[in-house]
């Protein structure tokens, strides 16, 4: 009782949050709030106006490329005559599915090892560590060291410039699936164990299971991100001006087309370019776009 | 109420500091005067003795049991017999090493580095503490049902049939009648029975626990523990996991951790009380409710602490 009144004495008879409030301090506040939202707005608008810019000018130059001329049906053409991007286009398809098909099953069994079986060993640390080197490498380094390993002495081919697309897939799907893996909660491995279930096949039919999408999304956004490089086949895959499905001589390609066509002085070489660039940026948003969407259906699942 | 809880909590900073002072002639003179606490000193000194002599026949017998999560020891030396066919019960304040302790009767505690058990466990006369046993198989006989759910990333029957696919070759027909037998047993077979190939995930909270339940006894273990099934669900699949677990004991041994002692009265025919990694009663469950034999006990089951 007595301490209850000591507590009242010391306040103002009326103690209704109305006279309570300090009004500066919460003005302030909200002019800081304010401001902060401002910059956040501006930073943001000014980021999309490029992109946007970069996107209408793409689609406008581009779109008329792919409406006149023959793109899809005829090949590469010299200088001042009609032609289209045939070979560029395979061979494009081909270089990006085989550094895929070779760099994504490396990332995926690494990604494994390392959120799975590595729990904090020495191998574990070091590969971690290599991996992280590696996701940061500027690809021309990447198509340098092929080109030393594989051309240099022989000749240029489509395996070099599929290897070096691997190289860039493998780091980016090591570490997207060792994070998705570890998003996998503790509680389903620990369910998994305590029915007798051994390590193997806990985690190719539960851990892997549960991480499915997380692991597609990965694969897809290392796809996307190869099927725009350029560097790493400027001097692997290089570029052919003929329709050729040979993977062991040198392979057209398009963002080699690009670059080759977009400098040229030719008219007709720069709407290929741009039809080249468009269909390229296309390729990549699609990919982008099914990778979220298989990864947001499967968090709702 | 609150007056009780301070005195305790001044008691406590009083025993502290005591100790740090390294008075024996305070420590021992406030240790005698205490009635609301357990007194740990003597608590420790629980041994073989301690467990009633009128026990059925044990299904696993705990002799000498110490834990250690690296150098903090959570279980000092536990000795208790759980009987065949019962469902034993274990009770006790958070922290107190009921859940560490039941996670050592599955060998849980391999998987993570650091963590140790001295002392012994003999499920059917045999210690499961041992190198040599293979943990897949013990995990295959002691079966496990976690606080919250765990179903996997699969279907309803793939669920269930998941543990028995490890260990038997069954066929198709076999399998099915077995998935249907453990879903029934859960109490779950009327609700899912028309959408088997349906996620496991797309079951509502209560529904995938009673999912786990049927998965965890599907495999026809000899044991199986339950930590603190309930604590997840509403009241209505509580009463359901509660007429399953009274269903299941004339199968199978079953040990349960919980913090709903309503419930550990209820379900179990025996109750173990611990407190701070100490086993300090253990007991038929009427009796540990009615006239507990120690202080600390009865102090619990009333909430005066913990």
């Amino acid at each position: 009782m007595l301490s209850n009144n000591t507590i009242n004495a010391s306040l103002p008879v009326n103690t209704g949050f109305e006279n309570r409030y300090n009004r500066s301090l919460y003005s302030k506040r909200r002019w800081a709030n304010k401001l902060g939202l401002g910059f956040a707005m501006t930073a943001m608008v000014f980021g999309l106006f490029w992109l946007f810019w970069i996107l209408f000018t793409l689609f406008v130059e581009g779109f008329q490329g792919i409406v006149q001329l023959p793109v899809f049906t005829a090949d590469t053409p010299p200088p001042m005559s009609a032609g289209g991007l045939r070979n560029a286009i395979v061979g494009s398809v081909m270089l990006a599915f085989s550094g895929l098909f070779i760099g994504a099953p490396i990332g995926l069994m690494t990604g494994i090892y390392l959120s799975e079986f590595s729990q904090g060993s020495m191998l574990g640390k070091v590969t971690r560590f290599l991996n992280d080197i590696l996701l940061s490498a500027p690809s021309i380094v990447i198509g340098l060291f092929i080109y030393a390993l594989m051309v240099q002495g022989k000749n240029f081919s489509g395996w070099a410039g599929a290897l070096a697309l691997a190289l860039i897939v493998v780091p980016v799907v090591v570490r997207t699936t060792e994070n998705m893996l570890n998003l996998v909660p503790n509680s389903i491995r620990e369910a998994a164990y305590a029915l007798g279930t051994p390590k193997w096949k806990m985690v190719t039919q539960v851990t892997i299971k549960a991480a499915k999408a997380g692991l597609t999304t990965g694969v897809l956004l290392a796809f996307a991100r190869i099927t725009g490089e350029t560097a790493p086949l400027l001097f692997t895959a290089l570029n052919n001006q003929y329709f050729s499905t040979d993977m062991s001589q040198p392979l057209a390609n398009l963002p080699n087309t690009i670059y080759q066509f977009a400098m040229s002085p030719y008219e007709n070489w720069h709407t290929l370019a741009w039809a080249a660039a468009l269909l390229i940026t296309a390729s990549v948003l699609l990919l982008n776009v099914t990778a979220r969407f298989i990864g947001s259906r499967g968090q709702v699942k | 109420m609150n007056d009780v809880v301070s005195k305790a909590r001044t008691k406590k900073t009083a025993d502290r500091f005591n100790e740090t002072a390294g008075n024996l002639l305070t420590r021992s003179k406030s240790t005698g005067g205490q009635k609301e606490q357990p007194d740990i000193s003597s608590l420790t000194k629980q041994t073989l003795h301690d467990i009633p002599k009128n026990m059925p026949a044990a299904k696993l017998e705990i002799r000498d049991l110490n834990f250690y999560y690296g150098d903090f020891k959570a279980l000092k030396n536990i000795n208790i017999d759980i009987p065949d066919k019962k469902v034993t019960a274990f009770i006790g304040p958070s922290g107190c090493g009921k859940s560490t302790l039941l996670r050592t009767f599955n060998r849980m505690y391999d998987l993570y580095p650091g963590m140790r058990a001295e002392g012994q466990i003999n499920l059917d006369g045999k210690n499961i503490l041992e190198k040599d046993i293979d943990v897949n198989l013990l995990r295959a006989q002691v079966g496990m049902v976690f606080q919250k759910p765990t179903p996997f990333p699969m279907s309803i029957y793939d669920n269930v049939a998941f543990g028995v696919r490890l260990y038997e070759k069954l066929s198709k027909a076999d399998l099915d009648n077995r998935v249907e037998w453990a879903l029934k047993k859960a109490a779950l077979w009327p609700e899912v029975k028309d959408k088997l190939k349906a996620s496991g995930l797309s079951l509502s909270g209560g529904q995938q626990q009673r999912l786990c339940i049927a998965r965890s006894v599907a495999t026809k273990p000899e044991v199986l523990l339950l930590d603190e099934p309930t604590s997840a669900l509403d009241p209505i699949s509580t009463g359901a996991i509660e007429d399953l677990i009274e269903d299941l004991k004339n199968d199978y041994t079953i040990a349960i951790v919980t913090h709903n002692m309503q419930q550990a009265a209820r379900v179990s025919d025996y109750t173990v009380y611990m407190y701070l990694g100490d086993m300090i009663e253990m007991g038929e469950t009427d009796q540990i409710f009615t006239k507990p034999n120690q202080k600390a006990t009865e102090d619990y089951i009333t909430g005066r602490y913990g």
